[in-house]
């Protein structure tokens, strides 16, 4: 009975918040035009969902998010492999590449809008650089650290350079390169997301959220702010089950 | 022309030079290794063992000096490598049986003939697994059998194993000296065993190949006789008991020796 309960336990803390929140609301310590009750956020993203604005919105933020994304594994993780197989490569660029990881990639958007123009690319720019290093960074990491025995083994067995390369390196940086790609879109995410607010969108769910907010309409703010965290969530989750689908041989 | 019996010099190694930082670890350094025998190699710690053995095997440059397999060189021909660390040798990867089937691929046989041989392999070593799990499924002892099937599948004239058994609990080591035993017998392939447990290294062996502190020489090539295939009794027959005593004097002396 214990454990029965046990498995609802993540539930617990969802529940609780969602209560505090209501009664916070209920209290009035807080003007409701500033917090609103939980079931208006909600019925403001149902709303939002059935009249399809919400969803136009999720689908362009996610649209923006994927393409970001593929752009930075295309790039990152050849990069990263080349980068990871040559330690002096590695040694001469590692400076730059981690101080540009380490740089916010919001504070690159004056650049990439004077290169790309007010739109689609640039947004999509600035994400997609963002996460290819990061990406980068750990491909060239997993290469790098691929287990010298296997790649002895397989050089034993009569395996030349380009196939250790592809018959063991590769397979060793995978769980690493996952990570990277884990990194990667999560980043995508949180810059697409800002770029949608500040840079000149129509669409997007950071466009909705800072127009709601522009207007007062808290409950679809809330629903909006709702919406990019579910979206981010999942799109963690997918990529977890994805990673123990393909590499569930990592760390054994 | 070389004899090709049993015995005889099957790898030869002359002048082989090996430094490390400046420091000579093996410097003109000259030695057979016998034809379908088990030689195992035992020394003072640091004395490079297994750097002679990847040497041989090609897992790490020599400085100077030649080693030959019938006088072939080591690219023309087949050799196996068992690994201490059975668990970061294999390919979590691919299955048991991918593992296994692996050299053969590399030496481009055809579907057919790989399927063969791993049966074959399957059937000679009597395996109680599935070998269509994947190597973390498996036991330590199974997963270091696998290994030893991945290096004969392509019928190495020399099988390396470098402290194939340290990684296992006393009770899967014994049977898997009886296995390496059973496989010796099967093939005759010729087996260079590095170990760090002198029951061992004269357990199985032919001859015990003694060595010296660095800069490394042979102490002394030690021979032990017992016939085969040998059990726990042997541990205790007065042959061994001697052959043993006298590689531990041997060791002995090579430890104190001022380095």
């Amino acid at each position: 009975m214990h454990h029965r309960l046990d498995a609802l336990l993540p539930l617990a803390g969802a529940i609780l918040f969602v209560m505090l929140w209501w009664l916070l609301a209920l209290s009035g310590v807080i003007d409701p035009v500033l917090m609103p009750a939980p079931q208006d956020a909600a019925v403001a993203l149902w709303k939002g969902f059935a009249d399809g604005t919400l969803t136009h919105d999720f689908w362009q933020t996610v649209w923006r998010t994927v393409l970001s994304f593929v752009i930075a594994t295309a790039i990152g993780v050849p990069l990263g492999i080349a980068l990871g197989s040559s330690s002096r490569v590695y040694a001469a660029v590692e400076f730059v590449i981690d101080f540009f990881r380490s740089t916010p990639a919001s504070a690159l958007f004056p650049m990439f809008l004077v290169i790309f123009g007010v739109g689609e690319k640039t947004k999509i720019a600035v994400a997609a650089f963002g996460a290819a290093l990061v990406i980068l960074f750990n491909v060239a990491y997993g290469v790098m650290n691929a287990k010298k025995t296997r790649q002895a083994a397989a050089h034993v067995m009569g395996a030349g350079r380009l196939r250790i390369m592809v018959d063991v390196t590769l397979w060793e940086s995978l769980p690493q390169t996952f990570v990277g790609m884990r990194s990667g879109i999560s980043l995508a995410l949180v810059i697409v997301i800002v770029a949608e607010m500040f840079i000149g969108s129509t669409d997007g769910l950071g466009q909705r959220v800072i127009n709601a907010q522009m207007v007062f309409d808290m409950p679809l703010m809330y629903a909006a702010i709702f919406a990019a965290g579910a979206l981010g969530y999942g799109l963690n989750l997918l990529f977890l089950v994805i990673e123990r689908r393909f590499v569930h041989w990592g760390g054994k | 022309m070389t004899s090709h019996s049993p015995g005889s010099p099957h790898i030869t190694i002359r002048g082989l030079t090996k430094a490390f930082a400046g420091v000579p670890l093996y410097d003109g350094f000259n030695l057979d290794f016998a034809r379908g025998r088990i030689t195992s190699i035992f020394g003072p710690n640091g004395c490079g063992k297994s750097t002679l053995i990847n040497m041989i095997a090609g897992l790490m440059p020599m400085d100077g000096g030649q080693v030959l397999f019938d006088g072939k060189t080591l690219r023309e021909t087949v050799i196996g490598y068992v690994f201490q660390n059975y668990r970061d040798a294999l390919f979590p990867w691919k299955r048991a049986i991918d593992n296994i089937a692996y050299p053969l691929v590399r030496a481009g046989m055809d579907r057919a003939a790989i399927d063969a041989r791993v049966d074959e392999l399957v059937t000679s070593f009597d395996i109680g697994f599935d070998l269509k799990r994947y190597p973390y499924e498996l036991s330590g002892g199974q997963q270091q059998l696998v290994s030893i099937m991945r290096a004969l599948a392509p019928r190495p004239e020399v099988l390396f194993l470098d402290e194939p058994f340290s990684a296992l609990d006393y009770e899967m080591t014994l049977s898997m000296r009886d296995k390496l035993q059973e496989v010796f017998h099967a093939t005759g392939v010729t087996m260079i065993l590095v170990s760090h447990d002198l029951e061992e290294a004269v357990y199985l062996a032919d001859h015990v190949l003694m060595l010296t502190r660095r800069p490394t020489r042979i102490a002394e090539v030690i021979d032990f006789g017992a016939p085969r295939p040998r059990t726990s009794a042997t541990l205790s027959e007065p042959g061994f008991v001697r052959a043993k005593a006298h590689a531990l004097d041997v060791f002995q002396r090579e430890v104190r020796r001022a380095p």
